[in-house]
């Protein structure tokens, strides 16, 4: 069983600078058709400072880290054993290519159901920008099978 | 596109969108892309070793295409929530379609709201993701 004493478990934050290459990586990688999210020039059109960070791609960039999944194995997650099972956005500002984001994580439940046979973590994580704009916030909740 | 809050009813559906097969090189390309080298969704061997018949895809790559359902019908500035329970595994050969509507609307002080229900199901209609998402308009 996974240790309920995680639960306010604070990880270390990380901050990362959003790519115009990356950005146009992912669009072209989900089939995205809008020039929006490839074209700098059709983006500042449509009133954005630069290409728009799709809504998404946040979880992208909380794993743009050394080791993005080592907190998995430091509250006894294994990996061949675990699903995504829901994950949340919420948007409070835009976030463009040249933005740099600050990450700062935390599990904030962890439980179980099927007499332990699942376990869900959850983890929530709050996100701001350069100017220290709390722009968006994510949660991710990990579901394991056990046996 | 700017949406008309007065003309939309509960019930409005969005224009559906429908992707290519899900096949090994979308999970690589979206492995690179996404940043989630998970070795479950890329390599047979590790994914089999771990009891699956075989790679399977992401969740948050069917997100990402429900993701583009809404951005295009509205513009992303105007996402402020999106959620996404992930209910069933994509596999190989399966053709995500992703659809909605809206069921709600709603003001948030002199905020109107609309709030979606969206589905990423495969070729059978099995649902793979539901959520739901808010639209300010």
């Amino acid at each position: 069983m996974i240790d309920k004493q995680h639960i306010g478990k604070i990880f270390p934050p990380h901050t990362v600078e959003v790519e115009k290459g990356r950005l146009r990586f992912f669009a072209r990688t989900i089939g995205e058709t809008d020039p929006v999210y490839v074209d700098e020039a059709a983006a500042q059109a449509a009133g954005y400072a630069s290409l728009p960070v799709p809504p998404t791609f946040l979880f992208s960039l909380e794993m743009e880290k050394p080791a993005p999944f080592s907190w998995f194995s430091e509250i006894g997650l294994n990996l061949s054993r675990i699903l995504h099972g829901s994950q949340s956005f919420s948007y409070h500002a835009p976030v463009c290519a040249g933005d740099v984001l600050t990450f700062s994580s935390h599990i904030s439940d962890i439980f179980d159901k099927k007499n332990g046979a699942l376990e869900f973590v959850v983890k929530d994580t709050m996100v701001t920008n350069q100017h220290g704009v709390h722009v968006a916030d994510l949660s991710s909740v990990i579901v394991q099978r056990n046996g | 596109m700017s949406l008309q809050f007065e003309q939309l009813e509960v019930g409005h559906a969005l224009p559906a969108l429908t992707l290519p097969a899900i096949n090994r090189t979308t999970l690589a390309l979206f492995a690179g892309a996404s940043g989630d080298h998970n070795p479950i969704h890329i390599d047979s061997d590790f994914a089999k070793a771990a009891g699956m018949p075989d790679v399977f895809a992401h969740g948050m790559l069917s997100m990402a295409y429900l993701g583009r359902l809404i951005t295009q019908w509205v513009p992303q500035a105007q996402l402020r929530q999106f959620n996404a329970r992930f209910v069933d595994i994509s596999h190989l050969g399966d053709i995500p379609s992703c659809t909605g509507h809206v069921v709600e609307k709603l003001t948030e002080g002199s905020q109107q709201l609309l709030r979606i229900e969206i589905q990423c199901a495969n070729q059978q209609g099995q649902s793979k993701i539901v959520g739901d998402a808010l639209i300010a308009c």
